[in-house]
């Protein structure tokens, strides 16, 4: 079963039209990988989906990153 | 007054994916309709339609914008790039040449009857289908207005000059070229793109249109159902696609050298004011139209060598269009030659005037009249004296050629084009 840092990179690859090698734990979305505030909010609903969870407006504020988002939903998940 | 002259064609249709397919298509009459793929039909009326075929819309756009946008931008964006390469104003890489373009003095109208009802429908499916908690993707909104593909577009090559959309159902394509020639004619652009996309061969779309029977549910044998003027003709078949043109000042386009494929002569737009979606039985609106845009071009009804009409194949509009016709031309009528190009990409509602003035100009750049297919049994009602061309592409100069479109509301559109003389 895929862990979900590798969902997550899969997600963003997806969504961001990206290559995986630039989806490192560093990457920012916005700085990084290109994406404009549109496309954050639709990561966030794709997490949310993935993962069955809901992520609260101002958790997802601070979900700006991959490992952002890999730490917030290793925390979330399951739980 | 500057005049307004034609640089770049790009066509999308259910016939051909480029310039060179769709003249291929139209000089042998070949049909685009065939069972939807897009969605299953099984339930309605008409489960057929012109779909556009093998196509890959990032052959020519950005593979990122690709998963953003719907279909009809998309569509835009990929025609767009074909005539902005014939117009010889991008690179290779299609990227906007900034010694050929002035950005403040450059704009698009790109016209869409409907715009992206495909993403409206997904998304409310899914709401539906949710547990009520509304979780609309963030780029539904901009997917779904009629207005994004000329600000794609002029995203896309940096346009800062005049940019909107216009509206007026299966003529909005006829409006937005109207307008954009105006632009030019009026001194305010040196460069406008226009044209239209339409892409909702939806479940929305076919059985909205079924309800109003407006469609041919023609379902064993989808290849002739589009027969505008055939006595059994049983309404239109729905299409899709984009036909995109790049207009020029003829100073603009003669300073950097550029080819001219065609000169827009005149247009003009009239209203029935009648009914939502009959046409007026004397074909007042339309007449009115055609004279109107003869009279803006110079063109007398004798000059005039093809009309491509509006002709969706419904009993009503087709005769109503005819009337017009004689109305407006008188004996005249008979000597030019008539053809509805519906008969082979289907209707492509806001489009539709777009990719029927590239045939216009086609036939003008080729000397050609393309066919009305699927011609069977004539129409005691239409006049055989009218050349309405029927099932084989005829040989004949074309200097000038008159586009019809027609939408429900009532608005008439009428554009000419001219073969271009110095």
């Amino acid at each position: 079963m895929a862990s979900i840092e590798e969902k997550v990179k899969q997600i963003i690859v997806d969504k961001l039209g990206v290559d995986e090698s630039e989806v490192t734990a560093d990457a920012s979305f916005q700085n990084d990988l290109g994406a404009d505030s549109l496309d954050t909010v639709e990561l966030i609903m794709e997490f949310e989906k993935e993962f069955d969870i809901s992520i609260p407006d101002e958790q997802a504020e601070n979900i700006q990153t991959v490992g952002q988002a890999v730490t917030y939903l290793e925390s979330s998940v399951d739980k | 007054m500057n005049r307004v002259v034609i640089t770049g064609i790009g066509a999308l249709t259910a016939i051909g994916n480029s310039v060179p397919e769709y003249l291929e298509g139209l000089r042998n009459g070949r049909s685009g309709a065939g069972p939807i793929t897009q969605f299953d039909a099984e339930q309605f009326k008409t489960q057929f339609a012109c779909e556009v075929k093998d196509w890959d819309p990032t052959t020519r756009v950005d593979k990122r914008e690709a998963r953003r946008q719907d279909r009809y931008t998309l569509m835009a964006l990929y025609s767009t790039d074909e005539a902005m390469r014939m117009a010889g104003l991008v690179d290779e890489e299609g990227n906007v040449l900034p010694s050929a373009v002035n950005p403040d003095r450059a704009g698009c109208i790109w016209a869409s009857g409907i715009g992206g009802l495909r993403s409206l429908e997904e998304q409310i499916e899914i709401f539906d289908a949710g547990n009520g908690t509304p979780r609309y993707n963030p780029f539904m909104i901009p997917r779904m207005i009629a207005n994004m593909g000329a600000g794609h577009v002029s995203m896309r090559y940096n346009l800062r000059g005049p940019s909107y959309a216009t509206v007026s159902a299966c003529a909005s394509a006829g409006h937005a070229m109207a307008a954009a020639a105006d632009d030019i004619r009026l001194g305010r652009a040196d460069v406008m793109i226009t044209g239209g996309s339409e892409g909702v061969i939806t479940k929305v779309a076919i059985g909205g249109f079924n309800s109003m029977k407006a469609l041919s549910t023609r379902n064993d044998d989808p290849a002739t159902a589009s027969r505008p003027y055939d006595a059994d003709r049983d309404g239109f078949v729905l299409g899709e696609g984009a036909g995109a043109f790049v207009l020029e000042s003829l100073e603009h386009a003669q300073a950097r050298g550029a080819t001219i494929i065609a000169e827009v002569a005149g247009y003009a737009a009239s209203s029935d004011a009648y009914h939502i979606s009959a046409p007026h039985p004397d074909g007042a609106g339309a007449k009115m139209a055609m004279l109107n845009a003869m009279e803006y071009a110079g063109v007398t009804p004798a000059e005039v060598d093809y009309i491509n009409t509006h002709g969706t194949s419904t009993p009503l509009g087709d005769t109503a269009e005819l009337k017009a016709i004689q109305l407006a031309f008188g004996e005249d009528a008979y000597q030019l030659n008539i053809s509805s190009t519906k008969s082979m990409t289907g209707h492509l509602l806001g489009a539709a005037a777009a990719i029927e003035a590239v045939a216009c100009v086609l036939a003008i750049q080729h000397n050609f009249v393309p066919p009305t297919i699927n011609h069977f049994t004539d129409d005691p009602d239409i006049d055989p004296r009218l050349k309405l061309t029927f099932n084989e592409a005829v040989e004949r100069p074309v200097d000038v050629a008159l586009s019809n479109t027609f939408g429900f509301g009532g608005h008439n559109s009428a554009t000419i084009f001219r073969r271009f003389k110095a």
